[in-house]
């Protein structure tokens, strides 16, 4: 039975949630997998952007399962407006494809989403109308697709009126402003050169209240879910970056937590598709991958229920989440000099890291240096706990390590719990200097590999 | 006095949609089809690398989001003489298989049913009424339990009570077309929330080879997902099992819950197979999923599992005759379109097909555009200057007159009982049931042809997924051109690459939203929109407040309006724009 819907009857969502049969364990249980998600910038290295370096106010713990279902159990049904202007669909489909549990379903019927074009039933001066009252109340507003500003807006009218118009009205009264995908973003590929429409973002029209970017061609739909579940368990939007992306999402790079990883660090690359390389999970750098610079969860929060995600399935990332991907990241099969984000001077060793282990350390050294520099207080306290998973995570070029896990150094023992500084990083490195780890038939015989 | 009617937003479709209607006496004179958004994409994609393109114009839509990947990539391997291996081929067919069928039943339950599904009175249905209901259609649905009529009424009638009616505020429930007694419309209901919950179960199969969906990855060559089955870190039995039992939910949901739902709808609403008659030409490459690099004449490039349907021509609605197709006489007309050609054509092949803006609307907002000659952004494609129907019908049809057995066997089956003619699926009810017939061939093929052919491949050790000899671009000839024509949801999709000094110099798609949702041509000929609207004079519109009638007979057609409007400027020409 996947669902167990009980409408809005009572007046606040766990009511509702228990009047439908929902135990108390299972709301937990999904509001868990929220926390979790919210909780990732707090699970791995504290790579936050330079923008909050300086605050001086503690990081907010992570939330626990109990916050979550105490805040989202207390709401009322939010109105939504949920427009699509110039774009194609994809984020709408995203977000259908989001989830599949029980209890998000009931969460689903959280909100009242009286205006969204894909799905409502009423067209034409019925769905108008359906806007025109909702766009007078306050109502949380979520856009998917761009502005085409150019030639007085004709590149995308809707009910006549132009796209700008239908935004500026729509943001009007609403509480929340929420810009769902590359082209509500910062317009996507067809913003790309020459941009023929004039095509912008959400923010570039929207300036009287803050617009949550949710990035990426298309976003994740669990994190376009998380994000308005962000709302309504914060009663506010989320921490971002610079971007205006959610730091619970867009916390870190891709290359931070891709489990391809320690084969970057020990200069393992694929250097053809459907090399031997590629068959045994090494690193897509050299074919152009663009996780060193992409700020997006995909490897933890996967896609389409955890089946799958871009690099898993053998593909370089073509870094999606960031702005102007289409013209900064093309021609996406190669490696680009350019890709250098403020602060992360990896890719400025990377063209080096074949030549041994020594140059993936020293990669690893400056991305813990750059990282250390602009981490907040919590992190840093965090990183000073023996428990805690930054020290040993996301830095692993930091700890080498044989393909199959086994520490270099011989000793076969759990990576997790370890605090490697940097200065044991350095230390190690001359241990596997010596391995010759460019070619995936010396996996075998290197030193580490425990039989 | 005619009264005109618009609808804008046409809501539960793709994209934007505008149709501009004069009515009289409870029925439609005449009927204008306008795409509203302009994105420019194929402009965007000349100099870029080819090996890169896929990736630009796969954002062309986001719902058929796999297809102009493939299309993409196999006319840019037509180009290059790039040959994939025949798994990675077999990866795309599982990949656009089950994209396909996720389609239309997104289509059919999330998109179409509303037209004739009453939400509101499935609040005061008996659920008991509701599993009888779904027995009495022949529905073995899994999800046909009293415990879960039960609690989708209850949800519905908590909506309702409510006063918050979410996405079905507005809608027209009050209207008295709709038919369905209210056990039939809570059992619809029912299962319109189990498709959503199959559309991302089934789906994974493309996250599988590509990583994400929406917009899953491709490669020019072949695939960039490793098969082997001793490595973890490709796709292995784990995969494959997962896969397995895939590809058999789809065919269950589609003969137990779909097939048996969209039959009752149309034999509930059998006058709509006199509704909604559209353009009497069509044409076909092949079944669902046939993919051609190049001219379909020649010897397709992947024959081992592509259902024996040929490449044909279908006009004036005679299913004896099949006539060869000829990919020559393709030509995209831009009389009504906001567009302009360099030369005097209005006319012109894909190959050398170019666009320049021209609008000659009045600046937003407006009120009505069909005064003035020209009145989308939609070029018009005309084969052999006829407009033509693509999609599920024209390929269903096109099998049907071919003696496909399996086609055969289902549309005779359907013809008999609901007793229609089979010239009645060019109409609002066929092209619906053309939808659902082709789901089940081809969730059939899916699981009785290309996956096992993909498994009996893999243990014969058969694991290579990418072609290397033409990957890097000195391997390629100066200048080279390629095309590519693949059967998708929605119809006929051909995209048309030309190569120069290892840059994209021309790029067109012709795409089947393009042939359905156009314009009038120079001859006054109305696209096949249009003409559905229009033809006979009959189309009902009982009340232009509440258009449920339109509504139903244009989302027979799927609409894709982001697909439709797809230009290229070849020759990088600014765009002009002329604003009255």
């Amino acid at each position: 039975m996947p669902y167990s819907l009980d409408g809005w009857k009572e007046p606040t969502l766990w009511e509702n949630v228990k009047r439908a049969g929902v135990s108390r364990r299972d709301f937990l249980k999904f509001c868990g997998g929220l926390a979790a998600i919210f909780a990732t910038r707090q699970a791995v290295p504290g790579l936050l952007p330079s923008a909050s370096a300086d605050e001086a106010s503690p990081e907010p713990a992570a939330p626990t399962a109990e916050d979550v279902a105490s805040a989202l159990g207390s709401q009322t049904k939010p109105s939504v407006v949920w427009l699509q202007l110039q774009e194609c669909t994809g984020c709408m489909e995203s977000a259908l494809r989001s989830g599949g549990t029980t209890v998000e379903d009931v969460v689903l019927n959280l909100l009242s989403v009286d205006y969204n074009e894909l799905l409502m039933a009423a067209a034409g001066d019925a769905a108008d109308k359906v806007l025109e009252r909702l766009n007078n109340e306050p109502h949380i507003l979520v856009v998917n697709g761009s502005v085409p500003t150019k030639d007085n807006g004709i590149y995308c009218t809707i009910g006549g009126k132009s796209s700008e118009q239908i935004l500026i009205d729509s943001a009007k009264n609403a509480t929340a402003v929420l810009a769902v995908g590359a082209c509500a973003v910062w317009g996507s590929v067809q913003a790309s050169n020459p941009n023929p429409t004039g095509a912008v973002g959400v923010d570039s029209i929207i300036k009287d209240k803050p617009v949550v970017n949710v990035s990426g061609c298309p976003p994740i739909g669990e994190v376009i879910l998380a994000t308005i579940s962000y709302l309504l368990t914060y009663g506010s939007v989320p921490e971002a970056d610079s971007e205006g992306r959610p730091l619970f999402g867009y916390g870190q790079r891709i290359h931070d937590s891709c489990p391809r990883r320690p084969h970057f660090d020990a200069g393992q690359f694929v250097r053809t598709f459907d090399d031997e390389a590629s068959r045994t999970g090494w690193c897509l750098y050299d074919v152009g991958c663009k996780g060193p610079s992409t700020f997006a969860p995909c490897p933890i929060i996967q896609w389409n229920m955890h089946t799958n995600w871009p690099i898993g399935a053998g593909h370089p990332c073509i870094g999606c989440t960031e702005k102007d991907f289409f013209d900064r990241f093309t021609p996406f099969y190669h490696v680009l000099p350019d890709v250098n984000p403020p602060g992360f001077p990896v890719e400025l060793t990377a063209g080096r890291i074949g030549l041994g282990l020594v140059g993936a350390t020293a990669a690893g050294v400056a991305i813990h240096a750059g990282a250390t520099a602009i981490r907040t207080a919590a992190a840093k306290k965090a990183e000073e706990s023996p428990e805690s998973p930054l020290a040993a995570f996301g830095d692993s070029g930091a700890v080498p390590v044989t393909i199959d896990g086994v520490r270099a150094d011989g000793e076969l023992r759990p990576l997790s719990g370890e605090t490697p500084a940097v200065d044991t990083a350095v230390a190690t490195a001359s241990v596997v200097d010596t391995q010759e780890a460019d070619a995936p038939g010396s996996i075998a015989s290197s030193e580490g590999k425990v039989e | 006095m005619a009264d005109r009617v618009v609808i804008d937003p046409l809501t539960r479709i793709e994209g934007h949609l505008r149709i501009e209607m004069e009515t009289s006496g409870g029925s439609i004179s005449d009927a204008w089809s306008v795409a509203t958004q302009f994105r420019g994409l194929e402009q965007i994609v000349q100099g870029r690398d080819p090996r890169d393109v896929w990736a630009f114009v796969q954002r062309i839509c986001g719902v058929c989001t796999a297809v102009h990947a493939i299309a993409s990539i196999t006319a840019v391997e037509n180009a290059i003489g790039s040959n994939p291996p025949e798994q990675a081929l077999l990866i795309r067919q599982m990949v656009m298989g089950s994209q396909e069928i996720q389609d239309h039943v997104i289509h059919f339950y999330h998109l179409h049913a509303l037209d004739w599904v009453n939400v509101a009175s499935a609040a005061d249905a008996d659920p008991q009424k509701a599993v009888d209901f779904a027995h009495s259609i022949g529905s073995t649905w899994k999800g046909n339990t009293l415990e879960r009529m039960t609690a989708v009424r209850d949800t519905v009638k908590g909506i309702v009570e409510s006063g918050q009616l979410s996405i079905f505020s507005g809608g027209y429930w009050d209207h008295p077309d709709y038919r369905l007694p209210a056990e039939a419309n809570l059992m619809a209901v029912a299962h319109y929330l189990d498709a959503l919950d199959f559309q991302r179960s089934m789906i994974r199969i493309n996250t599988v080879f590509g990583g994400k969906n929406p917009h899953p990855n491709f490669l020019v060559g072949g695939m960039a997902c490793t098969i082997d089955p001793d490595q973890s870190e490709s796709i292995n039995e784990v995969q494959v099992a997962d896969i397995a039992n895939w590809v058999a939910e789809i065919e269950e949901f589609v003969r137990t819950c779909y097939v048996p739902d969209a039959l009752a709808i149309v034999g509930v609403y059998k006058d709509y197979f006199d509704i909604g008659k559209s353009s009497p030409n069509y044409f076909a490459v092949g079944a669902a999923g046939a993919t051609y690099g190049g001219d379909p004449n020649q010897v397709p490039r992947f024959p081992s599992v592509m259902m024996d349907v040929k490449p044909g021509v279908i006009l004036n609605d005679d299913f004896s005759t099949v006539l060869p197709f000829d990919p020559t006489l393709i030509a995209e007309d831009i009389s009504t379109a906001w567009m302009s050609y360099s030369g005097d054509e209005v006319s012109l092949t894909p190959d050398k097909g170019e666009t320049t803006v021209a609008y000659t609307g009045p600046e937003p907002p407006f009120k009505w555009l069909a005064d003035k000659p020209e009145y989308t952004w939609c070029k018009a494609p005309r084969y052999d200057g006829k407009p033509m129907q693509v999609g599920p019908n024209a390929r269903i049809l096109l099998a049907y007159a071919q003696g496909h057995a399996r086609t055969k066997e289902i549309v005779d089956g359907a013809v008999h009982t609901l007793g229609i003619d089979l010239k009645q699926f060019n109409s609002t009810a066929g092209r619906t049931l053309a939808r659902a017939v082709e789901a089940q061939i081809s969730a059939e093929h899916l699981l009785n042809d290309v996956f096992p052919t993909f498994v009996a491949n893999l243990q014969h050790g058969n694991i290579n997924v990418f072609d290397p000899s033409r990957w890097e671009p000195h391997m390629w000839p100066k200048e080279a051109q390629g095309f590519s024509m693949v059967e998708v949801a929605r119809g006929n999709l051909s995209h048309w690459v030309t190569i120069k000094d290892e840059k994209v110099d021309r790029y067109q798609a012709v795409v089947p939203s393009t042939w359905l949702a156009g314009g009038r041509d120079k001859d006054g000929g109305k696209g096949p929109y249009e003409e559905s609207l229009t033809s006979g004079g009959n189309h009902p519109l009982v009340n232009p407040d509440e258009p449920l009638e339109p509504l139903r007979t244009i989302h027979s057609f799927d609409p894709c309006m982001s697909c439709a409007v797809h230009v290229l400027d070849p020759e990088g020409q600014q765009l002009h724009v002329t604003t009255s």
